[in-house]
């Protein structure tokens, strides 16, 4: 089932500035904490990275080297400290109607039903809310849960929590989804199942995914690309394209070349003396 | 256990299942499940059971005992006294007047601590300013202001309605301060990335996060709104229960006095329970409420 794209006035606009074919672009980004009582850290290092439109990234790392900061700045949640952040060819210098967000945890509201939180964005965003009402609705129906369009977050489980939160960072259309451990939380089969299901609806929608994850086997089983992050201060150690034919299902993760991937990434790692 | 099978079983519930045990409720669609139902709440029948336990071993007790009806009326000297001021119109009169001035004390009191709870939580400047104060005002008996709001605002309703305002006023406002200040972080940050402004969280997450606080402020709120009306009326007035309370008092009619006590109890635990509907209707989302400064 295809979902139709509602037209949007920013879109077009910024489709014609952004150059060439890169969608994101982070040149020369570094960010450093300075928190008033302690030391500063450096949390990321001369980043630089081009996402093509369409593209599927994931950027892993070891706890600490900045994958989630790298991911909220690119939200517009914390500023940079130097270089350049573009999104859709606009500056990211706050969040942009561009971008959707999954959470590590799913982050419903309790007191709004499945598809009044799906709406959030549509609300906020002062958008259509009939128009977009269908769009949540159809959405739903993606994921497997119009049946739960009315329920409450607490009636449901974790993985359908998690997909409703994929819907909603989806509902208002942008063309940039970008996903913080999203199935961190959830079991290993229910996490394999929602790997396939994002791969769909990724197929499916055609957005932009930049997707930060612990687990070097989602990173390859997902990804175009991944972008392969050193220890603190974070850097990009490399960027591994990762050609396994699409569509892909668990299967692919058992062939030998998937194997070469993940052992490939796992190595760097060990050589760092970090445990994935 | 035993106690609620027993009663369970005496309850009359129909002789066709006594046996059946458990029944789900779909085999029987015509029969509400009752006897499932008072197992999975022996409240249901414990309580009533203290009450009715309670009353009868005070009712023939007493006079075994040998404690003068003056000191402590049983049980059916107070329903009579009850009926007698029931039946009395002045005491409808008395009651109104209490109930007036608690809910008007009440919707002040309240009414001041969610907008100034507002200001405190919202804006720094003002929590720097007044905090002080209020925790410095927090400390003062409030109930010992009673006798100055007398000269102040005179025997009248005002007195009452202020003593009522002044005592709900705090718990309300721990309340609301701390409700809005207990909005979870990552969902004020899920609704920033949307593209959210202050107000827009304010309204979409602070608020609904503070209701099950605030509810827990509004009920112990009505409960001190009425305990400060009484108060007001024991220090001077010419109406109202904590009046007829004095008076009964002064007529050594014990009996009367239990029976306006027991229509106070009453008022507070409507109230207590108009309020609890509401937040079952309205946070229903929250577990439990937290409850501050009780």
């Amino acid at each position: 089932m295809a979902i139709k794209t509602l037209g949007r006035r920013p879109r077009a606009a910024a489709a014609a500035e952004a150059d060439d074919d890169s969608w994101i672009e982070l040149s020369g980004l570094h960010k450093i904490y300075r928190p008033r009582k302690s030391e500063p850290t450096h949390a990321l290092s001369d980043i630089d990275l081009k996402v093509r439109r369409g593209e599927f990234i994931s950027i892993v790392g070891p706890s600490g080297c900045g994958k989630t900061t790298l991911l909220k700045i690119l939200a517009g949640l914390i500023p940079r400290t130097e270089g350049a952040v573009r999104v859709a060819g606009r500056d990211v210098d706050g969040p942009l109607p561009e971008v959707g967000m999954v959470f590590q945890a799913a982050t419903l509201l309790p007191w709004r039903t499945i598809l009044q939180n799906v709406m959030v964005p549509v609300e906020i965003q002062r958008l259509d809310r009939t128009a977009y009402r269908e769009r949540a609705g159809r959405l739903l129906e993606m994921v497997g849960l119009s049946g739960f369009a009315d329920k409450y977050p607490d009636e449901l489980s974790g993985g359908m929590q998690q997909r409703a939160g994929i819907c909603r960072a989806l509902v208002h259309d942008p063309s940039v989804l970008l996903m913080d451990e999203p199935f961190g939380a959830l079991d290993a089969m229910t996490r394999e199942y929602m790997n396939v299901e994002l791969l769909r609806i990724w197929r499916e929608s055609g957005k932009t995914v930049v997707l930060v994850t612990h687990s070097i086997p989602e990173a390859v089983f997902l990804s175009d690309r991944v972008v392969v992050l050193s220890p603190r201060p974070g850097r990009i150690a490399e960027v591994i394209d990762i050609d396994l034919e699409r569509p892909r299902d668990l299967g692919v993760m058992a062939s030998d070349r998937a194997g070469v991937y993940v052992q490939r990434i796992r190595t760097y790692f060990n050589a760092q003396g970090v445990i994935d | 256990m035993t106690t609620t099978e027993k009663a369970a079983g005496n309850d009359g519930a129909g002789p066709d299942r006594a046996g059946s045990g458990v029944a789900p409720a779909t085999t029987v669609p015509d029969k509400p499940p009752r006897r499932r139902d008072l197992r999975d709440h022996p409240e249901w029948v414990l309580v009533p059971g203290v009450f009715v336990t309670v009353v009868l071993l005070w009712e023939f007790l007493l006079p075994v005992l040998g404690v003068d009806a003056y000191v402590l009326p049983r049980p059916s000297q107070i329903a009579d006294a009850l009926v007698t001021q029931l039946s009395d119109a002045l005491f409808w009169t008395h009651l109104k007047i209490t109930m007036l001035e608690s809910l008007y004390g009440f919707l002040l009191g309240v009414g001041a601590a969610l907008f100034l709870g507002t200001a405190i939580s919202q804006v720094r400047l003002v929590e720097k300013t007044l905090m002080p104060y209020i925790v410095a005002f927090q400390t003062v008996p409030k109930v010992a202001l009673a006798p100055l709001f007398v000269v102040w605002f005179g025997f009248g309703m005002t007195s009452k309605v202020v003593m009522a305002a002044v005592i709900s006023f705090f718990p309300m406002l721990v309340n609301v301060v701390e409700g809005l200040r207990s909005a979870d972080a990552d969902r004020v940050q899920m609704l920033t990335v949307f593209g959210a402004g202050k107000f827009d969280v304010f309204r979409r997450v602070r608020l609904p996060s503070a209701l099950p606080f605030i509810f827990a402020g509004l009920d112990i709120g009505i409960v001190f709104a009425i305990l400060g009306a009484v108060v007001g009326e024991f220090i001077g007035a010419k109406e109202g229960l904590g009046y007829l309370l004095l008076q009964t008092n002064y007529n050594f009619d014990i009996a009367g006095m239990f029976a306006v006590l027991v229509v106070l109890s009453l008022m507070g635990l409507i109230a207590h329970f108009i309020i609890r509907t509401a937040q079952k209707r309205f946070a229903f989302w929250a577990e439990d409420n937290t409850v501050i400064g009780a």
